[in-house]
């Protein structure tokens, strides 16, 4: 039933969206609201996806937990849609432009990380997959705190001046990663272990 | 001259958009919006938790509509009216690009002073009447380029700056022109909350040398679409530099002052490394967070109207204005 809601929530409003797009009922630039609407969506999904853990344990509704891979997968279904939203809208199919923009613009190759990093995750999200991989499977999902960091940072970086909405989304990802500080912190130390911190690695240990 | 006489027979772009029509379907969305997913998605305006603020509807407004030389049938097509008046930076009334149709509904533009001073022998005070009675006013069909790469081919009415400038002879210290908006944060809700106005200093200021601002191509716009300028277009007067980015065109005028040294400019404040004085459209030199060799034209139509077309030096208008920047590196001056 749950999950059923889910599913109703997350694929009402792209009905809405895509109706009102192609009926040019979303004021002058239907392009922007798409990618806009398609991006903020995904990571708000995502930012309800962490909260999840934190209530279950809190009013100890554990089966609350079995909703966490869905709303994950459709974090990545927005974050997808994002992403082809740009290419066919707005770069219109003009792979070159796609490539340089990937490369010159920061805000945008964050964004790409971090939708590479949630392609990691839902590939590895079946069952089968999940029970193969063992303990390292948690270690690869714990990246999602990396993923919510990288997607609020794109936000901010794309913003032309005015950043209050990306701000508030940061604060809410730290209020949510502060919940698991100690796993994050776990997560640092077993990365600080493995490898030299490189670039955006940098920036979570104020997590 | 038969294309001449074919061309006023085709006067009237504002018969093309027929803005009561327009109005109508847009509140009617709006309200199909709020029946359907409204209570969660608001209205037709940008995404984002914000427009939870954002939800009446704009009611219409009587403009004046204004006697005017109609311009010349153009090919392009023109962005149409309801787009052109919903979809505007003008922070002043909010940064989102909505939010100034629905900010601006109230603004107060008569009376109004635009005064003209500085190294000049006549200085000039406009009020509201002598906006559109001092000169004849013209209509120019324009490319609008936005630094934020897309664009809009509009139908304004006004005078050359040059004509302006000339009644106030200025004198042969002048070098530049400087501009300034309105400052008043009681009707300018983005100028009194740094979180409605973008963290900008108001009131905002912009430029232009003497010899730019003389160009015939440079405008003074009182309208749009043959009536007067809606208070988000920049009401009651607004600049009009075609062949530079759309942040030049400043603004709700009131006061243009001729000086020896090259004036600040609002965006360069903010931003010198994203935002030139000269700001002229080059798809040779990106801005650093996008490309600028491209844009997409903002036309009839819903998401797959709007055309990613090449973007062209000094935004297609080169063969007028090319002439001003001969001898100057236009990717350190950008």
């Amino acid at each position: 039933m749950l999950k059923v809601i889910i599913h109703l929530c997350a694929l009402w409003p792209l009905v809405w969206l895509y109706t009102q797009a192609f009926n040019d009922g979303l004021g002058a630039d239907p392009v922007k609201y798409v990618i806009h609407f398609t991006g903020i969506g995904a990571l708000n999904i995502l930012l309800i996806t962490l909260c999840i853990s934190p209530i279950a344990k809190y009013f100890r509704q554990g089966y609350l937990l079995n909703v966490r891979r869905l709303l994950g997968l459709y974090v990545f279904f927005y974050a997808c849609l994002h992403l082809t939203n740009f290419i066919v809208f707005d770069l219109q199919f003009d792979w070159p432009l796609l490539w340089g923009e990937i490369i010159e613009r920061p805000y945008i190759t964050v964004g790409m990380a971090a939708l590479l990093l949630l392609l990691a995750l839902s590939v590895t999200s079946p069952m089968a997959i999940r029970k193969r991989m063992g303990a390292n499977w948690q270690k690869l999902h714990n990246w999602i705190y990396l993923v919510v960091l990288l997607v609020c940072t794109h936000f901010i970086w794309s913003v032309k001046s005015d950043i209050t909405e990306p701000l508030i989304y940061f604060a809410m990802a730290f209020v949510l990663l502060w919940f698991r500080k100690d796993k994050a912190w776990r997560f640092i130390k077993f990365f600080g272990k493995h490898r030299k911190p490189q670039n955006g690695i940098k920036t979570t240990p104020k997590s | 001259m038969l294309i001449k006489i074919a061309a006023k027979n085709a006067l009237s772009e504002n018969d093309v958009t027929d803005e009561s029509v327009y109005m109508d379907r847009r509140s009617l969305l709006t309200r199909m919006g709020f029946l359907g997913a409204g209570a969660l998605l608001s209205t037709p305006s940008q995404a984002g938790i914000f427009d939870l603020f954002g939800g009446e509807e704009p009611e219409e407004v009587a403009l004046a509509k204004l006697q005017y030389q109609a311009a010349a049938a153009d090919p392009q097509t023109l962005t149409p009216e309801n787009k052109v008046i919903s979809h505007n930076n003008f922070y002043e009334f909010g940064t989102k690009k909505t939010q100034p149709q629905q900010m601006a509904r109230g603004f107060v533009t008569d009376p109004w002073q635009l005064t003209v001073n500085g190294m000049v022998n006549k200085p000039l005070t406009l009020d509201y009447q002598q906006l559109h009675k001092r000169l004849p006013l013209q209509e120019r069909i324009y490319r609008l380029r936005c630094v934020e790469a897309w664009s809009m081919v509009i139908p304004w009415v006004g005078f050359p700056l040059a004509d302006l400038i000339r009644q106030a002879d200025p004198t042969s210290k002048a070098k530049y022109v400087a501009f300034k908006t309105l400052y008043d944060p009681e009707q300018m809700p983005g100028q009194s909350s740094r979180f409605m106005g973008g963290g900008i200093d108001y009131p905002y200021v912009e430029g232009l040398r003497i010899d730019e601002a003389m160009n015939p191509l440079a405008f003074l716009a009182v309208g749009l679409y043959g009536k007067a300028l809606p208070g988000q277009n920049g009401a009651p007067i607004r600049l009009i530099v075609p062949w530079k980015y759309g942040f030049k065109s400043i603004k709700s005028i009131v006061a243009i002052e001729l000086t020896d040294k090259q004036p600040p400019t609002t965006w360069n404040i903010l931003a010198p490394d994203e935002y030139g004085f000269y700001a002229n459209v080059n798809p040779a030199v990106d801005h650093p967070r996008w490309s600028q060799a491209s844009e997409r034209r903002i036309t009839t139509g819903g998401l797959l109207a709007d055309n990613r077309i090449a973007t062209l030096p000094f935004n297609g208008y080169a063969d007028e204005v090319a002439h001003l920047y001969k001898n100057m590196d236009l990717r350190k001056h950008f």
